[in-house]
């Protein structure tokens, strides 16, 4: 069974859902225990809101990861908004710009197994994320 | 000169065939022999000893399956549907004891069993033999890869579930008294062990309608920074199901390393020793040890 | 999307479903607060155990209903809270710090009814 590319895209809160819904969909096909599932679908639900509050709308992609001898699922959220002028201020925890819980950026690279962002003020942001089974 | 084009395109007169039709002669061919190639190969599979572990009729049994997915692989190149079936073949060879040598060595038999009985069909167009193995040599090289990748991917999977479950029962949750539950943590703890024991705890959190959870650390010797922080979320997640988390046996050194990642150690709930939290816990659940009533 | 809201005494108990949008839980937040005003209650569950996901959002608004409700002079208890939920919230750092929580619905009305006992 082949697990293929699912794009989401992200233009209203609803969507926040939908991206989450069939991420757990998704890790669930590919064999991840519902735990682990959960920890996706919650990244993805946090990844997605960052969409919506920072750059408006965006994509949340969503695909099998293949490495050395395992198996996992990738995330990947992009966006044409703001962009983030420090990263390394957003990933220290506990970094808040709007609000009490700020990016969460830092709590979804707790939920995930590897995480990459790129950003640059005025050319919207890239996070990408992994997670592999167990 | 007679013109290629008005001749009738029979596959065995045309010069230049394509690979994938060389693929299906080579297929037919492999498949109206199958009976004597697949017996050739269990000869050859008992002559270098290898799935010593297995009787000759379960060998036969598994062979025939093997033979006739190898050669449907040829067929189709669905690659992804052999590596299904290794892992599948796997799982019902692993527990009898069957290794990974033994697994690749069967494979490469089976292809060198196929590849000489192509030799003696061709033998007399050596041109028509080359481009045969032009073929088929890609895709059975393949093929063995395919099924090794899938059988150690079984194996590796096996052995994680094993040591998931010695660690399991290594940790065990214990249900002292109602609603009480106490976790007792011994020897050390690396990140996956503690948010193996977080789960777990959890999981028993909810099944035995815990109110308060003891974690004894008394046996730990020292903690990082990443399972100090584990401990934390332990605390957390089990208020969020209605659990209270008593933590004993602190050592010293530990509180230190909890202080350094920013735990108040005062909003904690922290007692001496096991006993001790116990006793703590008992009160907390309302188990009074009522003195008697002076008599009037 | 209609959460169901039930009335037992002076207790109100909400059960939230599982795909709520963030416009259903702002209305929830309203709706809960009307409903505590109206019907005079001095205590809200709010029941979460169809929520496959609590994200940062869910747990903003579970503080604030809390927040709003105790404002009213009501508790609001948090319940059924899923052990692998549970888990992905903290380590989102997600406490529900200062809101408080029980097991499920039978725990939650025990937790009430000894608060009630102890305050009247």
């Amino acid at each position: 069974m082949s697990v293929g590319e699912i794009l989401v895209a992200i233009n209203s809160d609803q969507d926040i859902v939908l991206a989450r819904q069939k991420g757990r969909v998704m890790a669930t096909e590919l064999g991840f225990s519902t735990g682990d599932a959960t920890l996706i679908a919650t990244a993805i639900s946090e990844l997605a809101r960052n969409i919506i509050s920072y750059a408006r709308k965006g994509q949340i992609t969503l695909r099998m990861a293949n490495g050395m001898n395992r198996q996992g699922i990738s995330v990947i959220a992009t966006d044409n908004g703001p962009g983030i002028p420090d990263i390394r201020q957003a990933l220290r925890d506990g970094f808040s710009t709007s609000g009490s819980l700020g990016l969460g950026l830092p709590g979804v690279r707790r939920l995930m197994d590897e995480f990459e962002i790129t950003s640059q003020p005025g050319r919207g942001t890239i996070v990408a994320v992994k997670k592999w089974k167990q | 000169m007679a013109k290629r084009d008005s001749m009738p395109t029979s596959i065995e007169t045309k010069r230049n065939e394509e690979p994938s039709e060389l693929l299906r002669e080579l297929v037919a061919h492999l498949r109206q022999n199958r009976t004597q190639l697949r017996e050739e190969w269990v000869v050859r599979i008992t002559e270098t000893r290898l799935l010593t572990a297995m009787t000759k009729e379960e060998i036969f049994a598994e062979a025939t399956s093997v033979y006739d997915s190898y050669v449907e692989a040829l067929e189709t190149e669905a690659f992804e549907a052999l590596q299904a079936y290794a892992r599948n073949l796997s799982e019902r060879i692993i527990p009898r004891g069957v290794e990974t040598h033994e697994v690749v060595g069967i494979v490469l038999l089976l292809r060198d069993v196929l590849a000489r009985s192509l030799f003696a069909k061709y033998q007399n167009d050596f041109k028509k033999l080359n481009r045969i193995l032009d073929a088929y040599e890609p895709a059975a090289n393949r093929i063995a890869n395919t099924v090794a990748v899938g059988f150690v991917q079984e194996r590796e999977r096996v052995i994680r579930q094993q040591q998931e479950a010695i660690r399991e029962l290594s940790t065990p949750v214990l249900q002292v008294r109602e609603r009480l539950l106490i976790l007792p943590i011994i020897g050390v703890i690396d990140p996956q062990r503690a948010r193996q024991l977080t789960e777990q705890l959890l999981r028993g959190i909810r099944t035995n309608r815990a109110k308060v959870v003891v974690i004894d650390i008394t046996g730990v010797a020292a903690m990082d920074v990443t399972v100090a922080n584990h401990l934390v979320q332990t605390v957390e997640a089990s208020r969020l199901l209605g659990a209270t988390v008593i933590v004993t046996g602190l050592s010293p050194e530990i509180a230190q390393t909890l202080v350094t990642i920013g735990v108040d150690l005062g909003k904690m709930n922290t007692v001496g020793d096991l006993q001790g939290g116990i006793e703590q816990a008992e009160r907390l659940l309302g188990y009074k040890v009522e003195t008697l009533a002076e008599p009037r | 999307m209609e959460v169901p809201i039930l009335k037992q005494g002076a207790v109100l108990i909400a059960t939230f479903q599982a795909a709520l949008s963030d416009a259903d839980l702002n209305q929830l937040r309203m709706g809960l607060v009307q409903q505590v005003v109206k019907f005079r209650s001095r205590a809200v569950i709010v029941d979460v155990t169809a929520m496959d996901v609590m994200d940062s959002f869910a747990s903003r608004t579970l503080r604030e209903i809390a927040l709003m409700i105790r404002l009213r002079g009501a508790e609001t208890v948090i319940v059924g809270i899923h052990p692998e939920v549970a888990f992905a919230m903290v380590q989102l750092g997600l406490t529900l710090e200062g809101v408080a929580t029980a097991l499920d619905l039978e725990e939650g009305l025990a937790y009430l009814n000894e608060k009630f006992k102890t305050t009247n």
